[in-house]
Formats: structure tokens, sequence, C-alpha cells
């Protein structure tokens, strides 16, 4: 930043706070912009994450609805007795109104650690394993959004921590920074260069503030246990007293002691019923049973997310031999609640689908604060360099990583998807597949972005994601049996409304990809966003 | 050589204060979330206090040391704010040991 003003301010003078609150929110942005923008965008989708896998699962029909919760538990339990035979812990996770079927895991015996569980997909009606393409779905996005990919998990879920905490100091530095925050919001000036460019940041910044935070804060929250463990390792000593904690956080019990003496699972569809008379038809998420067919088997049944903005465990426990209510946990602790309040905003799973299309635009707006700001830094840069067509490296590089991390992102996206409906369905490790093929088309974005001429290459990529986009509807209509059309009639709205939002999409990358082309600064006809104003009245206070 | 001390003594307020933000930043959270252990609530409640609060001790920890006019002075302040969560977290740590 300070390279950027002219010389004639003496260097030793004490520089302002909201100076060096510029500083830190330019460099800690630029820093891990990057990784930023992807964790947001596919952070963002992941709101329709469900939607999206049962999009990529075209071979499982349409529910229009939602199975018997009660019903659905036995008859998985009942296949899981074979499918899961020994397994001294199962979990059946319930199909919903966004979720066609049931997903369970259970742990094998004998293993410890992560690499326990297994985990099967299953038809809701029939109860049989699902047999339906393999692909990793929504949750891959979901996934990647923290932990990233191609990487051992603790180290993707630290770096994403890392970027997460970047990003509540440049949203803290960045409040500091504006001194009219509140006046910036409602100016405009269009068509200005790099006016525009921080107009535009700040319009995006500040209506999704309180978002952005909230987003911040909650998603470091979700993962706190692993970036700040040293409370509970100075609290807790032994495995019963770390017990209490888990308690507190989550409805997974871990089982006791086998007995050794076999005693038959008492039906579990009995069980469930009593849930659903609490909690209501439709809002029973999980079914958690440990030492099945044991005589000290227990079952939880867990409340779902309807009518509550938490996550903390909420279940009824019964005894498996005899299907006897043992207890019902409806609360916990004043501070583990507020922990189960934040990862529910930061899940918005408790949303109505109104709701959900809310979250959705506004992390859409929070990606873009991301993507500007990125883009702010070269427009700044652009009218100092003495010659624009030869940029200093640094400056190059940043330059085509924003180009590959934009507009390429939305591309090895969308990549992902046709992968979904073209990869052989015999592929061995088709669902790996799916995302090789996302990274490779990454990868191809990057070399493109750094072998045109930067505008071209912010065209061409926005055209390419245009294309790919608007034609996804119709190869998903050569490639199944469920065409648009069809589902609109049908009223499927997963299906329709999935296609739908990805022609969205595609107007919106053809219209950034159409005020790029028509984007000529004044002085040279060279580049995009060469802003032709010069902008040395900028305020100290005010360079973002 | 001169040129290269001088660049030295230029970068090494920055550098001391990178540091400070990342490595003293998360020390001073780290400790903060110990500390709340000593608040008068129950065990699992207090390490949770302890955990949630913890990352805005870091980000107000950040924030001051690119604040202040110095990098002596944002050491100094997180030093300063470390003595009472220390003091916190020394009797936990002991009260853990004599229990």
């Amino acid at each position: 930043m300070s390279t950027d003003k002219p010389a004639k301010k003496s260097p030793p003078k004490p520089r302002g706070i909201r100076q060096s609150m510029s500083d830190l929110h330019i460099w800690t942005g630029l820093l891990v912009g990057w990784f930023l923008y992807a964790m947001f965008l596919t952070g963002t989708v992941s709101y329709f994450k469900d939607e999206i896998s049962q999009w990529m699962r075209p071979e499982i029909a349409h529910q229009a609805q939602v199975p018997d919760a009660a019903v659905v538990a036995q008859h998985v339990a009942d296949k899981l007795r074979t499918e899961a035979a020994g397994s001294p812990q199962w979990s059946i996770g319930l199909p919903d109104a966004r979720n066609n079927v049931v997903s369970a895991f259970w742990r094998t015996p004998g293993i410890e650690g992560r690499r326990a569980f297994q985990s099967g997909t299953f038809d809701p009606v029939s109860g049989d394993k699902v047999a339906g393409r393999d692909t990793g779905g929504g949750n891959f996005f979901y996934r990647f959004h923290f932990q990233f990919h191609y990487m051992p998990v603790l180290w993707g879920r630290w770096l994403a921590g890392f970027c997460a905490m970047f990003m509540l100091v440049a949203i803290v530095s960045g409040v500091i920074t504006h001194k009219k925050i509140f006046i910036d919001f409602f100016t405009f000036r269009g068509g200005k260069g790099q006016r525009s460019w921080l107009d535009a940041h700040n319009a995006l910044s500040v209506f999704g503030l309180p978002f952005h935070l909230m987003i911040t804060y909650t998603g470091l929250i979700t993962l706190a246990a692993l970036y700040m463990p040293w409370g509970s390792q100075a609290a807790f000593k032994t495995p019963a007293e770390r017990q209490e904690l888990s308690v507190q956080l989550s409805a997974f019990i871990t089982p006791a002691k086998p007995t050794g003496q076999a005693a038959r699972l008492a039906p579990i569809e009995d069980m469930v019923r009593q849930a659903q008379a609490r909690w209501g038809r439709d809002n029973i998420q999980r079914v958690n049973i440990t030492l099945p067919g044991d005589a000290a088997a227990r079952v939880t049944v867990s409340r779902g997310d309807e009518g509550r903005a938490s996550v903390s465990p909420q279940y009824m426990l019964f005894e498996g031999s005899t299907g006897k209510l043992l207890e019902t946990k409806d609360s916990v602790g004043p501070a583990a609640e507020t922990r189960g309040v934040m990862y529910a905003l930061h899940l918005g799973r408790f949303g109505d689908t109104a709701t959900r299309w809310l979250y959705f635009l506004v992390s859409l707006a929070g990606t873009a604060m991301v993507g500007t700001g990125l883009v702010m830094w070269t427009v700044k840069r652009r009218q100092k360099l003495p010659d624009p067509d030869k940029p200093y490296f640094g400056f190059w590089l940043v330059e085509r990583l924003n180009i590959a991390a934009i507009a390429g992102l939305s591309i090895a996206m969308t990549a992902f998807l046709w992968g979904n409906r073209l990869l052989p369905l015999d592929l061995p490790r088709r669902s790996e597949w799916e995302v090789d093929l996302l990274f490779i088309v990454w990868g191809l974005a990057l070399l493109h972005a750094m072998l045109r001429p930067a505008k071209r290459a912010w065209i061409e990529q926005l055209w390419i994601a245009t294309a790919a986009l608007a034609l996804l509807p119709v190869l998903s209509a050569f490639t199944t049996e469920r065409p648009l059309w069809r589902s609109l009639l049908a009223g499927d709205w997963v299906f329709a409304g999935l296609e739908l939002t990805l022609w969205a999409l595609a107007a919106l990358h053809a219209l950034l990809a159409i005020r790029t082309m028509r984007h000529s600064p004044k002085p040279k006809p060279a580049r995009r966003a060469a802003a032709p104003v010069a902008t040395t009245a900028t305020p100290a206070g005010e360079g973002a | 050589m001169n040129a290269v001390l001088h660049r030295a003594l230029r970068v090494g307020p920055l550098l001391s204060r990178i540091v400070a933000a990342m490595f003293g930043g998360y020390g001073l959270a780290a400790l903060a979330s110990v500390a709340a252990l000593a608040l008068p609530m129950s065990k699992p409640q207090a390490v949770l206090t302890g955990m949630l609060s913890s990352f805005a001790v870091f980000a107000g920890a950040v924030v001051w040391v690119f604040a202040v006019r110095s990098a002596r002075r944002a050491w100094a302040g997180l030093l300063v704010a470390a003595v009472p969560l220390g003091l916190a977290a020394w009797s936990v740590w002991r009260g853990g040991a004599a229990s």
C-alpha cells in the first residue's frame, strides 16, 4: 500500500490505525484469498448439497413424500444385521424432505480410529443397498470446503482453519479501515474502474457483514476441538471425564462393555414411533444402535433439524433388548447450547427452502466479496505499472491466479457435474474420477490463464463457464431419463430447481463475460479494468 | 553487506509483528481457553466457553499487534494480557494436579 502513495510522504511518520488496518486487510486478504474464494464458493453450493446429491444419482426416483421414518429405520436395521454383522455400532441417517436415500455407517469390529467405519446408501422403501452410480455427490463440495482434497484430512482442516482465521482478521481490519462504512454501502460509482471495484467490494461486504462475520466465526467453531484442544486437555484426564464433554456435543453414545449374552433387538419401529410422537413424523434425523444383538444394546433416536436452530444433541435413549425408554435428553448446558446454535447457524439446515436460498445468496455475495477483493489488488496496481504489458512477476502471478481461482473454479466445478453424467458407469474408482476430473480441468484453466493475455483469458474462461453451465441440463436430458421438461411436468423441484439454477448461473457468467469484453479503458485499449481515472485522491483510510 | 543489514533492520520489526500475531496471538488464545476453566461453572461448560471465545481473543490480538506503533509495544501488550490469563491457567493446572 505504501508503495502506491506518491513519494512525497516523509517515511518515518507514524501511520494511523486506518492505514495499518488497511495494510493488514490487503495482505491477509491476498495471502489466503484464493483458498478463501474456493472455500466460500464450494461452501455456498453446499447449502444445497442434498439436492446436488440427488441430482447426481438420477437413477433414484424423485421422492414425492417423505417415507415414514419408523418403517425405514426398521427396514435398514434388519438389513444391517447381515450387512454389518458383528459390528458394535450402527448409525442410520434417515431420509427427509431433501434426502431420498438412507445413509448409514457402522464400525468394523476390531479396527480403531477413522478407518474403522464403513458406510452404505440404502433405499428407504425396500431397505436394499442403493444401486445408483458411484458418485461423490454434493458431499464432495461440502468436504472440500473445510478440508480440501489430495491431502491428509487433518492438514486440510488446519489449512482451512488458518484461512478462516485470516478471514476473521480481514473482516475486523476491513471494518476498522472504513471510516464511513454505512455511507460506503450506499455509494456506488459505476463504470469508474478502480472506484467501481472498491464500491462493489464495499457494498458486497457491508451488505453481508453480519453474515460474513457469523459464518467465519462459526466456521472456526465447527472445528474448534481440533484448533483449540488445550482447555479440554487441561480439564479432562480420564476417558470418563472426556465423556462428560462429548455427551454435551453429540448424540453418539459409545458402546458399553458387551455382556456376551445374546438378546434380540426389540422393534426399532416402536422406538422411532415414540420419538415421532414427541418431535413430529418427519423430524427424526438418525437412529444409533450400539451392541446390537447383545443384552447391553442401546438405541438412540435423535431429533431432526426442524423447529430449532441448534445441533446440540436431543434424543431418546432406549434399552435395545426390551425397547424400554431409559432417558429423554432435550437440553445441554448453556455453553454447549451456544455452541450448538453457532454450529447450526453455520450449517443453515434448520431453515426451510426460502431460508436456504437466502443463505445461498448472501453466501454468494461473500464469495463475490472475496473475488472483488482479489481483483481489486491487481486493478489498483495496474495503473502504477510502468508498462502494463510487462508487469513485474508478483503482479503477473496474482493476476493469473485470480483468473484460474475465480473463472477457472466455475469451470472446474461444472466439470465435476459433467463427469457425473459422462464417466462410464462401470469405471473403477468412478467417484474418485469425478473429483480428479475437477482438478484436471482446474489445472488446465490455470495453464490457460498463464498462457493467454489476461483480459482474453478472463473473457474466454467466463464464456467457457457459461457454455458448460448452460449445456449441462441439455446433457442431462440426453444421458438420463429425467430431462428438464419432464421434471417440470412431474413437479420434481429438486431436478428442475437445480437445472434452472444452472441456467441462472450461466446467465451470471455471461453477464460477467460481456462486461469484461465491453470494458475498454480510455487511455490504453489494452486490458480489462485498467482504470482510466487517476485516483490519487483516495483517502488513506479507504484503500481496501 | 551494509545494505543487507539495513534491509534486515527494516524488515525485522515487520517479521516480529507477524510472529507476534500468528504465534503470540494463538498462544494468547490457547492460554485464554485454559484460563476459562477457572470460571465458576461445570468443567464441560467451562471448556466450551474457553473454546468458543478463544478465536475472538486471537482476532483481537492480531489487530492489536498491527495497530500499535511499534513491534515492541505489540509484544508488550500481548505479555500484559498474558499475565492474568497465565495466572488463571496456572491455578487450574495446579488444581488439576492436586485433585
